[in-house]
């Protein structure tokens, strides 16, 4: 696999947006032209070189094509937006919109991720080993779609909306999250290993939810079905013991919508 | 010379002329059609060869939303139709965005691209006129105008109720010039206003809450104001009960209300002549007639109730229909017709909008999505052209999707597909719920239309249908220079190469615009501002005094004062009045 790497020279100003950080965007490139790849900040247009400087080459192919960002990119936005295959590493945190409407392919951010990290995302990974901001995997704003496939593994905590909409793929948080998790989801699974504020899945028609930890407040449209110990979640058990709840009542009917909270907390 | 061109040797399609695909220059001079170009004037004109290309007058849209306070509450609620529609600017081009609304930049290049040069709003509420003129004013390239929406408006419910057809005349002719408007607009007779109580009508001789006024008298009514006043085009109706199964029947008589209601334009306009009358004929036009054309008699035995609608317009003459089409996938649907929308946000949940307008009208939004699995949406889309199909005259229909309420016009190229082309629908029936072809004829239908039917569709009868076909919808001298080159030669055009259709019915070679060439090859070559179309029409002088007295009295109801309600004259950049029933002819007092 060709590497490009690409080492951020300064500090950036207004945020850049970059969704040329892309494996399909730079196979087939040389150095030169990756480096003459456009960006946009603010209104003005500018070439890739002026916030990073460029070295390697990228594969023939994106899934030959490996980009390695070497050090914190916050201010950087869009890395890695609908990439199809392939792979990126950020060697430091990653600014909005990480891995947004990827398809396949991965990402890994060692550090923290901005808000919108693999929103409506379709396919492929997203590793973030740090935090990550508000609507995670998230519809964007208006739509109820949000990701339907794919995987998100957070290692630390992530903030609210977290897999709004989501109909598809999982989410893995292994620290807390705030508020409206799961909001309008519909189908997919999300694993949240620490605690919730409230609003976990609120308006769910369908799709599991799993709080290990301790929800703060319960959404009001859920109904109690029992509680089971180690519940099996697709194809992993979880261990504990869990309460199961039915919902969202508050908007359907006929939810199918399934919430996992602690028992013990 | 700027407006001054010869467009030469391309196959003409000019139905108003009965010119059907004739090699023939089009001249223009000073941005109108001449009969010839000599001398000098040849010498300084800009020559476009046409040969082996299709050139029909500008496109004319008669019903679109694409102006006003609804068309922008649907933009605001939907943010996701915007942000992977995204245009830049550039040195020429206003940067928009949006997908079945777009912003009104977007709106003027996409519709110049397609060869349109005219469109017409076709719902103003009264209150909201100056926002639907700010809109149009920054629409660019496209002459423009809009229709009043009036059938639940509290001055004419009560007017008409009380049998002073004079005064809601009056009040009709006021309005259209306090408000810079083109037309009437009729949408849900007397059923908008028991909205207002959460109630609606639902057959056309219910009396409704305070006004005591039933459907079948507002529609009477406004066609018989309409003509009277002598305007331009003649009522536009939104039938009751639309969007509900078996909604045909209702559909069917509300339109035969207006048929004793004789034809009569008034306006002060040169004429132009043209082989066929391009004066109307009809007293009633009827609204996005998909939606109005439901059978059955509930979801479970939903059907096409086409058929009967078809039949009344065949063997009748004061009507024409547009199609209201609905070509799949993501539309916003916006309407005055709250009630209509509420019932839509019960069936599917989606995100509604409502609005009351006080003591005129309200309106209602939803987003939403056709789907081919779906067995309703594949039956409407299987109405929409029915409609087209089965109407005998090509002049008593108008091509339209009720833009974006059965999906954007940007769809009108993949909807001309479908009629000329039979192996086009049957490909899109192969892919739709099987009720689109149980529960509909169009399996059955054979016919596949003409270029020479699809300009009579998309510019001649539109044109004729509100009234401008004095300048507008065709290629005789004194008509506005308005000229579409398609791609196409039509000896060896292929109605089955869809792709090819779409693509040249969506990029025309030229759009050219009072003589000059406003877009070429899907790209904007220069940005004109547009007209405003509006009716200045007029009232006994007596009888309006009068029936401003009234209007002044009820104004206290309003939330506005009565000197802001007018529309300034500095609202419209480049105001075309045209004068209805000139005050020395106003009927009263002859």
């Amino acid at each position: 696999m060709s590497e490009v790497i690409l080492r951020p020279n300064g500090s950036i100003d207004i945020m850049v947006e970059a969704e040329v950080i892309n494996p399909d965007i730079l196979a087939g490139k040389t150095t030169s032209e990756i480096e003459q790849l456009i960006v946009w900040q603010g209104a003005k247009q500018l070439p890739l070189s002026e916030f990073f400087d460029v070295e390697g080459s990228a594969g023939s192919t994106a899934a030959d094509t490996k980009i390695i960002v070497k050090g914190d990119v916050p201010r950087v936005k869009h890395i890695g937006h609908g990439m199809k295959a392939g792979e990126i590493v950020i060697e430091g945190s990653a600014g909005m919109h990480v891995g947004s409407e990827m398809i396949g392919g991965s990402i890994l951010v060692k550090g923290n991720a901005g808000s919108w990290a693999g929103m409506e995302m379709k396919g492929g990974t997203l590793h973030i080993t740090g935090n990550a901001g508000d609507h995670v995997g998230c519809a964007y704003r208006g739509s109820w779609r949000g990701m339907n496939g794919g995987k998100i593994l957070i290692d630390g905590n992530a903030r609210s909306q977290l897999g709004g909409g989501m109909s598809g793929g999982e989410i893995h948080v292994g620290g807390s999250v705030e508020n409206f998790a799961g909001i309008r989801m519909n189908n997919g699974l999300i694993v949240v290993k620490g605690d919730a504020i409230r609003g976990v899945g609120a308006q769910m028609s369908g799709g599991l939810f799993v709080v290990s930890g301790k929800i703060r407040q319960l959404s009001p449209g859920f109904e109690y079905a029992g509680t089971e110990k180690n519940p099996k979640v697709g194809e992993t058990v979880i261990s504990g013991e869990f309460m199961k709840f039915a919902g969202d009542y508050a908007i359907s009917k006929t939810p199918k919508g399934i919430l996992y909270a602690s028992a013990n907390e | 010379m700027p407006g001054t061109l010869a467009i030469r040797n391309g196959y003409v399609f000019d139905p108003l002329n009965e010119i059907d695909g004739e090699i023939k220059d089009i001249f223009i001079k000073d941005g109108k059609i001449v009969e010839d170009l000599t001398g000098a004037g040849l010498r300084d004109a800009k020559i476009i060869d046409a040969h082996g290309k299709t050139v029909m007058p500008g496109g004319v849209d008669s019903h679109s939303h694409v102006a006003g306070a609804k068309v922008n509450t649907g933009r605001m609620m939907c943010p996701e139709d915007r942000y992977k529609w995204v245009t830049k600017k550039s040195d020429l081009t206003h940067s928009g965005s949006g997908n079945t609304v777009p912003s009104v930049y977007i709106q003027g290049y996409d519709y110049a691209k397609m060869g349109y040069t005219t469109v017409f709003e076709a719902a103003i509420p009264p209150m909201e006129a100056r926002h639907t003129h700010e809109e149009m004013r920054s629409t660019p390239i496209l002459d423009m105008g809009g229709y009043l929406v009036l059938g639940n408006n509290w001055f004419i419910m009560r007017y008409l109720k009380a049998g002073d057809i004079e005064k809601a005349a009056a009040y009709v002719a006021w309005m259209m010039r306090t408000h810079k408007a083109y037309g009437i607009k009729c949408v849900n007779p007397a059923g908008v206003e028991n909205w207002g109580w959460g109630k609606n009508v639902s057959s056309l001789d219910e009396p409704n809450i305070h006004f005591g006024i039933t459907s079948r008298e507002v529609i009477h009514g406004l066609a018989e104001v309409n003509e009277m006043l002598g305007m331009p085009m003649s009522l536009h109706l939104h039938a009751n009960n639309l969007g509900h199964p078996g909604c045909w029947e209702i559909t069917r008589d509300s339109l035969d209300v207006a048929r004793d209601v004789k034809v009569e334009c008034n306006m002060d306009v040169e004429w132009q002549k043209t082989k066929i009358d391009p004066e109307r004929t009809q007293s009633v036009y009827l609204a996005h007639a998909q939606f109005n054309s439901f059978g059955g008699t509930s979801w479970m035995d939903f059907a096409s109730g086409a058929k009967g609608i078809v039949d009344y317009v065949n063997k009748s003459d004061h009507v024409v229909i547009d199609n209201g089409a609905v070509p799949f996938g993501p539309a916003t649907v916006m309407t005055g017709d709250g009630p209509a929308i509420h019932n839509l946000y019960k069936l599917t949940g989606n995100k509604w909008s409502n609005k009351d307008i006080e003591l005129e009208c309200g309106s209602g939004i939803l987003t939403f999505n056709y789907l081919k699995a779906n067995p309703v949406h594949s039956v409407e889309w299987a109405i929409g052209l029915e409609l087209l199909l089965l109407v005998n005259d090509p002049w008593k229909t108008i091509l339209t999707t009720d833009h974006p309420n059965g999906g954007p016009f940007t769809k009108y190229p993949q909807l001309i597909t479908w009629i000329m082309s039979k192996k086009a629908r049957e490909a899109t029936l192969a892919e739709c719920h099987k009720w689109a072809q149980d529960r509909s004829s169009l399996g059955g239908i054979d016919r596949e239309m003409t270029l020479y039917e699809i300009a009579i569709l998309t510019r001649a009868n539109p044109a004729r249908t509100v009234g401008i076909a004095h300048r507008k919808g065709h290629l005789g001298g004194g008509a506005n220079g308005d000229v579409t080159i398609y791609d196409f030669d039509p000896t060896k055009f292929d109605v089955n190469d869809y792709t090819k259709v779409i693509r040249g019915f969506q990029n025309a070679a030229y759009t050219i615009k009072d003589g000059g060439i406003v877009a070429q090859n899907g790209e904007i070559i220069s940005v004109p501002h547009g007209r405003t179309f509006f009716s200045e029409a007029h009232m006994d002088d007596g009888i309006e005094k009068e029936m401003l007295k009234d209007v002044k009295e009820w104004f206290k109801y309003y939330t506005l004062g009565f000197a802001n309600y007018p529309v300034p004259d500095k609202y419209l950049r480049n105001p075309a009045p045209v004068v209805v029933n000139k005050p020395l002819e106003a009927i009263v007092g002859r």
